[in-house]
């Protein structure tokens, strides 16, 4: 049987934003007072555009008008900054909670992992906690014992199987969490970062275990995450969602290319109110990283110099330099205003995300420090015969000559 | 081309609300044994690191009941009935017990559960549900001692008389119990998700129901002019029936069990009408 497993229509989600107090109870009042004259609900027209930096009224469309389909066995990736309505979405279709307005519609079950391990219990023994998880997850008792060896065999935690879950690494717990819901047999599964947890073989394995299910068992699978290498090697379609609206639906390859073309991830910033710098922007382009920032200073500077460090998602720094350290080869004149470009040729990046953190000034004052105040994700920047990630083996490419002997 | 002519086939349709007392009983037998897993996980965890372990459910009731035999029998000298008072009292800590234990445990479903609840799909009146279970488990201890006691006084002393004519009313009671405690309950835990005032409500005010319920004392002790003020509450006709047909000495006629019959179906149906609508959205607001 092939055709839409799933059919999303006009899905909106509203969420009020602030505490729930006394303000509530007057809402609520009134929203009751309109539906029992038969009116419409007054808060919904009140919604607006989900933008969190800017300030408006208390009620915000987390998704608006969301419609599109996912065919049966498809893997389709989703795709949006932090806040774009992701998870909101994920949460809809796992029917956490119900949608404002429009309608979702699903052939078989649909298992969600928004996150590893829901429902263990530390004082359960890992065999118990398959069972209590697989059973929380919709699997009957009979699918579980079906699956169990596999379970615990794709965890490999055979030798604690009867320990209690509290006593376990957190990478076996993660393990036998995502072994059990690797192994549900609903017809439609939705995965949620959980990929960010575990060692890198065990990623691998996660991924490839994704694989599987999708193109040997025919089976539908949802897969949120912000590795968007994951969801190029994974995805046979990728939605692009921001500001709760679905952007552009297409091939990964190009999904991706869009997200971090029009800058998604805050690639680049003008500076509204800054004194020293109007612009700053990240790019990879091709296989080098570049750097642009415009400066335009209120005095000139004695040498406009702008330092950087690139460092890694969870906050290692790798490498950075200034003119100071490394002159260029035109010596450096003094300016107030103008535009500065780096181009780092060497070295080179693994697939990861990686950000940058500048200090600006006349070469002996700073006068700007801006940590971690942009983000990219690199794309194959090494043409490595084989895909590899910064997780698994540092996020920098050496530059190497093997030179073997042969001794037979 | 046929195919594409019927209409599409949907398992799961997800709209903003569905009808009032849309339960979909089909899905909740098919988490049948998450149910039963649950019952399990609360017994299991019930007693884990506890040196007496599941002797704890004896415990409880017998210093409850000594605790009252000191206060209301000899402190207070208040009346049983001419039945011997640790036996009355152990009858109306037991059903008490089992009311107010499943109506506070499942009155917290939703803040309990948020987190849970927030990752995972189930239907969630599988967690009310094995609530109800579990305690029916603890009930069944605490019966076991209560009968202890019973066959005691039954055969031994021969302070009592049961009416065996009415026996059969008994399982009847245990399920108005518990559906009494599931309604109040799942009212309570889908009322508490956006204002938690009725929480502090629920505590204390539990306590004083029991003091408005014949616990301690029998129906026939309260003067004919506020009768009626105890008689309204529906878990007096429970328990003055079970007290009736156990010890032989109670307030009992058809018309308060008919009562609280009545009484608990409407706040049953209530209870499932105001989930339901609270069960889709809750997690926006907890």
């Amino acid at each position: 049987m092939s055709g839409n497993a799933i059919e999303i229509r006009n899905l909106s989600k509203m969420y009020r934003l602030g505490e729930v107090g006394t303000g509530t109870l007057s809402h609520d009042l009134k929203r009751w007072w309109y539906k029992t004259r038969g009116k419409e609900d007054p808060f919904l027209k009140l919604g607006q555009e989900n933008k969190r930096d800017t300030a408006g009224g208390d009620y915000v469309w987390a998704l608006k008008d969301v419609s599109f389909d996912v065919k049966q066995g498809e893997v389709l990736g989703i795709i949006g900054k932090n806040g774009a309505g992701k998870s909101t979405l994920l949460k809809l279709l796992s029917r956490v909670t119900a949608p404002t307005t429009g309608t979702l519609k699903a052939k078989g079950r649909i298992a969600s992992l928004l996150e590893v391990g829901t429902g263990f219990h530390p004082e359960l023994t890992g065999r118990e906690n398959i069972f209590l998880n697989g059973a929380i997850l919709g699997m009957t008792k009979e699918e579980i014992k079906r699956k169990f060896d596999e379970i615990v065999d794709f965890a490999g935690v055979e030798r604690y199987i009867d320990t209690p879950v509290k006593r376990y690494s957190s990478g076996m717990y993660v393990r036998l969490a995502f072994g059990v819901a690797a192994h549900l047999e609903s017809e439609i599964l939705i995965v949620d970062e959980v990929l960010a947890v575990g060692d890198a073989e065990f990623q691998d394995k996660c991924l490839g275990k994704m694989h599987d299910i999708s193109s040997k068992e025919g089976r539908t699978v949802l897969f949120v995450s912000h590795n968007l290498a994951a969801i190029d090697r994974l995805c046979s379609k990728a939605l692009l969602i921001n500001r709760g609206k679905v952007v552009m639906e297409n091939t990964p390859k190009k999904v991706i290319e869009e997200y971090s073309l029009t800058n998604y991830i805050p690639g680049e910033i003008i500076f509204e109110d800054n004194r020293f710098l109007k612009f700053l922007s990240l790019k990879q382009e091709g296989n080098n990283l570049k750097i642009v920032c415009d400066y335009d200073a209120p005095t000139p500077l004695e040498i406009p110099c702008l330092g950087f460090v690139i460092s890694d998602s969870m906050g290692n720094k790798i490498f950075g330099t200034n003119p100071n350290y490394q002159p260029p080869k035109t010596p450096i004149k003094e300016s107030a205003k103008g535009r500065l470009q780096i181009e780092i040729l060497y070295p080179k990046l693994l697939n990861g995300r990686y950000n940058l953190s500048i200090w600006f000034g006349d070469g002996k004052v700073d006068y700007v420090v801006m940590e971690n105040v942009l983000s990219i994700e690199i794309i194959n920047m090494i043409n490595y015969v084989r895909e590899t990630y910064a997780t698994a083996s540092g996020p920098v490419s050496p530059i190497v000559e093997w030179k073997y002997d042969y001794k037979d | 081309m046929h195919e594409a002519i019927t209409e599409e086939k949907w398992d799961i349709v997800i709209e903003p609300r569905s009808s009032l007392l849309s339960i979909n009983w089909k899905e909740i037998w098919h988490y049948k044994d998450l149910l039963m897993l649950l019952v399990k996980r609360d017994f299991v965890a019930f007693y884990k690191q506890t040196i007496l372990g599941p002797l704890w459910f004896f415990i409880q009731p017998l210093l409850t009941t000594a605790m009252y035999f000191l206060i209301f029998n000899k402190v207070a000298n208040l009346t049983t009935d001419e039945v011997p008072p640790l036996l009355f009292y152990m009858a109306g800590v037991t059903c008490w017990n089992y009311f107010s234990e499943t109506l506070t445990k499942t009155s917290d479903t939703f803040i309990t559960n948020a987190s849970i609840f927030g990752k995972v799909y189930f239907p969630r009146l599988v967690i009310p549900l094995s609530i109800v279970l579990s305690n029916l488990i603890r009930l069944a201890i605490q019966f076991s001692l209560f009968l202890l006691f019973w066959f005691y006084h039954l055969f031994v002393t021969g302070k009592i008389s049961p009416h065996w004519e009415l026996i059969w009313l008994f399982p009847f009671l245990i399920v108005l119990m518990a559906a009494l405690g599931l309604g109040l309950g799942i009212i309570f835990s889908s009322l508490t998700t956006k204002y938690r005032d009725l929480r502090f409500l629920l505590t204390f005010g539990i306590q004083l129901l029991m003091f408005a319920t014949p616990v301690v004392y029998p129906l026939s002790l309260a003067s004919e002019k506020y009768k009626w003020l105890i008689a309204i509450n529906p878990f007096t006709g429970i328990i003055e029936t079970f007290r009736y047909i156990f010890l032989g000495k109670g307030d009992f006629n058809w018309i308060y069990l008919g009562y609280s019959c009545g009484t608990t179906v409407l706040i049953l149906f209530a209870g499932i009408i105001i989930f339901n609508r609270v069960e889709k959205t809750f997690m926006d607001t907890v």
